[in-house]
């Protein structure tokens, strides 16, 4: 190690053979950059699981265009909109399909014990198009009243269960009061707002939500001619739609529009984002203490370097060359800490918390970012070591 | 021999604190050191050895008067000039102020990559030979945890000497050596100074350095009493 540095940087490797001569201070550091590496972790995890289950449910539509009421900033919040508004849609040029969507939230009671929330979407049976291609043919089943597809992922729900649901044995639960016979199932995965989905056709949906109008769908789904330009539909469909009470966007916008919405502006997003800044806190300021205090305790040693000529970019490098080691050594620890408490996450909390290459490469520049900022504030203290002082 | 004197001080004032605590501690020194020598600075306590060392030494700033180092004028000096001057000259404190986690061989190369100079086989190598020439070749890999107090200094006068420095300042370099190894310590210094003609400033209390010195200077209360040479 110590003759690689020497290759690397050119001198001899001072950061290091201070830090290792230390060997409590180096252990305490790393694991303070470690800890504050696994709690950015873990944060950034929720927040991509936030993400990933915000994103779910949408896997099952096609669709081009999606029209939400003007207050809608998820699937399932906001206003209806008024079916009559396909009508005019289709009008457009390009468009070639509308589908009304239904969405709502209803209590699964699993057993005597657990109940569990899902999200209800629901799709005329004839409008089998707007169903992603894997699951279109599962759909068409649907057209027998008060059937249903469930979502395989549920929490609370459990193998044996799914495993007894076929369409030669439907099995009936009550839903919203309502006898409701599962007909097949389908993965999606639980979330953060709903413990999954459930999928049936707009009747079925109607029956169970008896305060709710065929005429008054969530959204608007509509489809564009193969070839044609969805930015210029949605610029017409803006032309001919009151766009003060809809909002129309593609189905990847409103998509990319939910998730941000649900990590930057729902409590638990927030709560994860606030998080992820007081890790990065942690780390700073304990490197920054290390660091200071390693300065502190050598300035003696800088001093007599002073003395002997060694100017302040030599000490500058000695400090950078601590805070890059102690970055790059914690954080191997504090990733592999963070893979194992995603699998917890995971089995405990029932949603998706992966790892990415991307949030481990940014979270490793982080690291050195922020090790190199505490190594600058720490290095004010060098300008203390003056040679006159060592007699 | 005027023209190479390696320092030449004349007027030298310094005073220490700010406002009413401002005190004089250096009146008016004037010396001119003549290159190869080994000269001794004496006096009693707080008479002002340390403070004319460091100003000659390139580690303090000079206030009033001027001095000379290795014919750079130092009053008004700017920080890169000092940088550049504290290179040519070797350091031996009255701590050994080593680095306590760099090994003998180590500390002594930090004297030499200041320089640039070489390779690390190189330095490497220059750095063990001076260390055996003093004594210390089975001492090389040690940390000055597990060098006795001799040894440390040795290390450090190693440090000092390895880059072959034009100068050497050295404050009371045996003061916390025992008699025997600041005997050796002091011989060492001479010995390398004269085989390699360098100039060497010296404070001491011992008397038996004084044998060894080619002119005694004297302080009292900061101003010159006495200067011989011998
Ligand atoms: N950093 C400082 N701040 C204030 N006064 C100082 C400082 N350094 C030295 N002095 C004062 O300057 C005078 C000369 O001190 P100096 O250290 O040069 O004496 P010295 O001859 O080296 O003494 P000693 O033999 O004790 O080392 C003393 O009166 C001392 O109190
Ligand atoms: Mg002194």
């Amino acid at each position: 190690m110590s003759a690689l540095l020497t290759r690397i940087l050119g001198r001899m490797p001072i950061g290091w053979l201070q830090l290792v001569h230390n060997k409590g201070r180096l252990a305490a550091a790393l694991a303070g950059v470690a800890f504050a590496n696994i709690l950015v972790f873990v944060q950034l995890g929720m927040l991509g699981a936030i993400t990933a289950t915000t994103v779910q449910p949408y896997s099952l539509l096609k669709a081009d265009i999606m029209i939400s009421s003007a207050d809608s900033n998820t699937l399932e919040d906001g206003g209806n909109v008024a079916r009559q508004y396909m009508l005019r849609a289709l009008s457009v040029p390009g468009i070639t399909a509308a589908a009304p969507i239904y969405i709502g939230k209803l209590s699964w009671q699993v057993d005597e014990r657990r109940s569990s929330t899902l999200m209800a979407m629901a799709l005329p049976v004839d409008a089998g198009d707007f169903i992603s291609s894997k699951l279109r043919a599962q759909f068409l089943h649907l057209a027998l009243p008060d059937t249903a597809i469930i979502d395989r992922g549920t929490r609370g729900g459990s193998p044996e269960i799914f495993d007894k649901i076929t369409l030669d044995h439907p099995v009936v639960y009550e839903l919203n009061n309502r006898q409701i016979q599962f007909v097949d199932t389908m993965l999606v995965g639980a979330g953060f707002t709903s413990d999954g989905n459930i999928l049936m056709a707009d009747q079925s949906f109607l029956h169970l939500f008896a305060n709710r109008s065929s005429s008054a769908p969530s959204h608007l789904l509509l489809q564009v001619e193969e070839g044609a330009s969805v930015a210029r539909s949605i610029e017409l469909l803006q032309q001919i739609l009151p766009t003060d009470i809809l909002r129309i966007r593609s189905l990847a916008d409103a998509q990319a529009d939910d998730s941000s919405y649900q990590t930057t502006e729902r409590p638990i997003g927030i709560i994860f984002g606030l998080g992820t800044l007081v890790g990065i806190l942690v780390g700073l300021v304990i490197v920054y203490q290390v660091l200071s205090t390693d300065v502190a305790d050598h300035l003696k040693e800088y001093a007599t370097f002073k003395a002997m000529g060694y100017g302040q970019p030599f000490f500058l490098g000695v400090v950078f060359e601590e805070a890059l080691i102690l970055a790059i050594m914690g954080f191997i620890p504090g990733i592999l800490a963070s893979l194992g408490l995603y699998q917890i996450l995971e089995a405990k909390a029932g949603v998706p918390v992966d790892m990415t290459a991307a949030r481990a490469i940014v979270v490793l520049l982080g690291t050195l970012a922020a090790c190199t900022l505490s190594g600058a504030i720490a290095t004010r203290r060098l300008a203390r070591a003056d040679p006159a002082d060592l007699f | 021999m005027t023209a190479s004197s390696p320092i030449i001080i004349k007027g030298l004032n310094h005073w220490f604190g700010q406002g009413e605590a401002r005190k004089q501690a250096i009146f008016d020194v004037n010396l001119k050191i003549a290159p190869g020598s080994l000269t001794v600075l004496m006096g009693p306590s707080g008479s002002g050895k340390t403070t004319v060392l460091t100003l000659m030494a390139c580690l303090r700033n000079v206030q009033e008067g001027s001095v000379t180092l290795l014919g750079q004028e130092l009053l008004g000096a700017e920080e890169n000039q000092m940088v550049a001057l504290r290179r040519r000259a070797g350091v031996i404190f009255q701590a050994h102020n080593l680095h306590e986690s760099l090994t003998a061989e180590q500390n002594v190369r930090m004297g030499l990559e200041v320089h640039g100079k070489g390779d690390v086989a190189q330095q490497s190598l220059a750095a063990k030979h001076i260390l055996t020439q003093l004594g210390l070749g089975t001492r090389i890999n040690y940390l000055p945890s597990s060098l006795s107090g001799g040894q440390k200094q040795r290390v450090a006068v190693a440090r000092a000497l390895a880059p072959n420095p034009e100068i050497i300042f050295a404050d009371e370099p045996t003061a916390a050596l025992d008699k025997e190894s600041g005997m050796t310590v002091v011989k060492m210094l001479k010995d390398l100074g004269r085989l390699r003609g360098t100039t060497t400033i010296m404070v001491t209390h011992d008397n038996r350095i004084l044998e060894l010195a080619d002119r005694i200077i004297t302080l009292e209360e900061g101003a010159v009493v006495k200067d011989e040479n011998i």
